[in-house]
């Protein structure tokens, strides 16, 4: 059983007249790292606060269809078990921190706290994950004063703080450099590893197509393509739709047009750099 | 032109965010700045718009001193978007939002709708006029951000990471922002992580590290030097990537030069 599968889900928000979701239908297994990708408005963020509970027990509105966590209608999760179940990173990390606390390490520690965790494991566990995430220098710090960076990676450590079944990520990197954000994805990656199930909303569409197994491409609130990654990101019709594909399969498509064809179409470096090789060796 | 000369920054904390900076902008250029998160990229573009006066050193926008005038003086003439909305946002609809500093400067009726259409055009945020911004997506509301900015009319605009959270076409919109606004004589400053948007829409790249500029030049001179790479933290565009790995001379950074060459 999938431990997570939306069946025909519909969604409004209160006071709107447009459906974030129509009709959506999709379901997650443990273990796996889910890339969900599409043009923004299309109902990414949407599907995470559904998973996640926040639709219907924060978020009022119109839900239809069935949401089920393990078997169990999202209607009927109480949220604080669900916190424990399902840790969630908000897109915006200026949202997320609580602002309520003066130092870095009480804002890791903040839902380790309301989990009630005994102190000293509560204090190693947020030590290990600073100095994962490379904030440890910063624990001392306000987490109001730090730079977007930075925010974005203590917010991004007090989820993962919480040592959950699932992580709904959505955007941890839109703040970082090119080698913090890949650093987040070498953590995502280990957490795949201790056999997390994961479901990330990212843009950067070169590193999804390096890490993650499944992805699902969201327009006007449902999927319009899910599947393996390799199998979703060479399909032409994607450029059609608003999801970029990676630059190296842009490139695959390229050769195509130009009448030199690679074998198949990359989607990450390795891949490329490999297709042209054996190219120029045939 | 906007000069900045041997320009330090402190803190108020007694942090030293830039050493003895030296950077000129012309007018109708189009920048972009790369480089590690606390590098000093924010810092160096608040000193530009007067936000930040610099400790020791200039800052001369269109001959004037920042030192001398005040930031709203020098914000007509250099406009700064915010990396976060929400620090700028503060009106209940995206129109009255971008409509505040047109009516601020007591333009007439037409001017005010003239330079209001002009943004919201270039910004494609025609359908979210009358909502209020924080019902808007986060990446949409950036663009109302960016219009309000727009809007004011001003002769130099900074945006400070526009792509961060950007689906495609999001990127596409600020590309062509960029193209339209400098042909229509404002110069664009940007902050960027991305670094495809950095090569495909600007003609001149830095890239600032250690408190500092260390790379200033074409896309070409900053992502085919491996030492600027390194220490700015940066990285070579996927295309500029697959020809060094297969050994290609020539400073490929496209994908069609790419495709040519094999």
């Amino acid at each position: 059983m999938a431990f997570i599968e939306l069946k025909n889900v519909s969604y409004k928000y209160p006071y709107t007249k447009e459906f974030a979701l129509q009709n959506l239908s999709c379901s997650f297994e443990k273990g796996k790292f889910y890339g969900i990708i599409g043009e923004n408005g299309g109902g990414k963020t949407t599907l995470c606060n559904l998973i996640r509970g926040l639709i219907p027990h924060f978020y009022l509105g119109k839900l239809t269809g069935e949401c089920l966590i393990e078997g169990k209608d999202i209607r009927d999760w109480d949220t604080a078990e669900l916190s424990s179940k399902i840790g969630y990173v908000f897109q915006n990390p200026f949202t997320q921190i609580s602002g309520i606390k003066s130092t870095v390490f009480e804002e890791v520690a903040i839902g380790l706290e309301n989990l009630g965790v005994p102190k000293d494991e509560m204090i190693e566990r947020v030590i290990n994950v600073c100095e994962q995430l490379d904030i440890g220098h910063l624990i001392k710090n306000n987490p109001n004063e730090l730079s977007g960076g930075q925010r974005q990676r203590v917010a991004f450590a007090s989820i993962i703080a919480m040592d959950t079944e699932t992580l709904v990520i959505d955007e941890p990197t839109s703040q970082l450099d090119p080698e913090g954000t890949e650093n987040v994805f070498k953590i995502i990656n280990t957490l795949k590893h201790s056999n997390k199930t994961i479901i990330l909303v990212e843009h950067k569409i070169d590193l999804i197509a390096e890490f993650c197994d499944e992805i699902l491409v969201m327009e006007d609130g449902t999927v319009a393509f899910a599947g393996p990654t390799h199998e979703v990101l060479t399909k032409r019709e994607l450029l059609q739709h608003e999801a970029s594909i990676p630059e190296v399969a842009k490139f695959g498509l390229a050769m195509e047009d130009a009448g030199k064809h690679l074998s198949s179409i990359p989607v990450t470096m390795d891949e490329a750099y490999r297709l042209v090789k054996e190219r120029k060796g045939r | 032109m906007i000069e900045i000369k041997n320009a330090s920054f402190k803190y108020p904390n007694g942090f030293t965010a830039l050493e003895n900076i030296n950077l000129t902008i012309k007018e109708g250029e189009k920048v972009a700045i790369v480089g590690q998160n606390g590098a000093g990229k924010t810092t160096c573009v608040k000193m530009m718009n007067g936000l930040n006066r610099p400790f020791e050193g200039d800052v001369i926008v269109d001959g004037v001193n920042t030192k001398d005038v005040t930031v709203a003086t020098i914000a007509r003439k250099v406009g700064y978007v915010f990396q976060n909305p929400d620090e700028q946002i503060f009106n209940s609809t995206a129109r009255k939002e971008i409509e505040f500093m047109p009516r601020y400067y007591k333009l007439s009726e037409e001017e005010v709708k003239q330079r209001v259409d002009y943004a919201v055009e270039i910004c494609d945020i025609a359908r979210y006029m009358d909502t209020n911004p924080y019902e808007i997506p986060y990446p949409i509301r950036k663009f109302v951000a960016i219009a309000a900015v727009i809007a004011s009319r001003p002769k130099y605009i900074i945006l400070d990471e526009p792509t961060a959270g950007q689906d495609l076409h999001g990127t596409q919109v600020l590309g062509a922002m960029v193209d339209k606004l400098t042909k229509d004589g404002i110069t664009v400053i940007t902050i960027t992580h991305d670094m495809e948007f950095a090569v495909r829409n600007f003609e001149r790249v830095i890239a600032m590290a250690h408190k500092n500029i260390i790379c200033d030049g074409t896309a070409q001179d900053v992502f085919w030097n491996e030492d600027v790479i390194a220490d700015a933290k940066i990285k070579k565009p996927a295309m500029g990537e697959l020809a060094k790995r297969l050994g290609l001379d020539g400073k490929i950074l496209f994908c069609d030069e790419l495709v040519k060459r094999l």
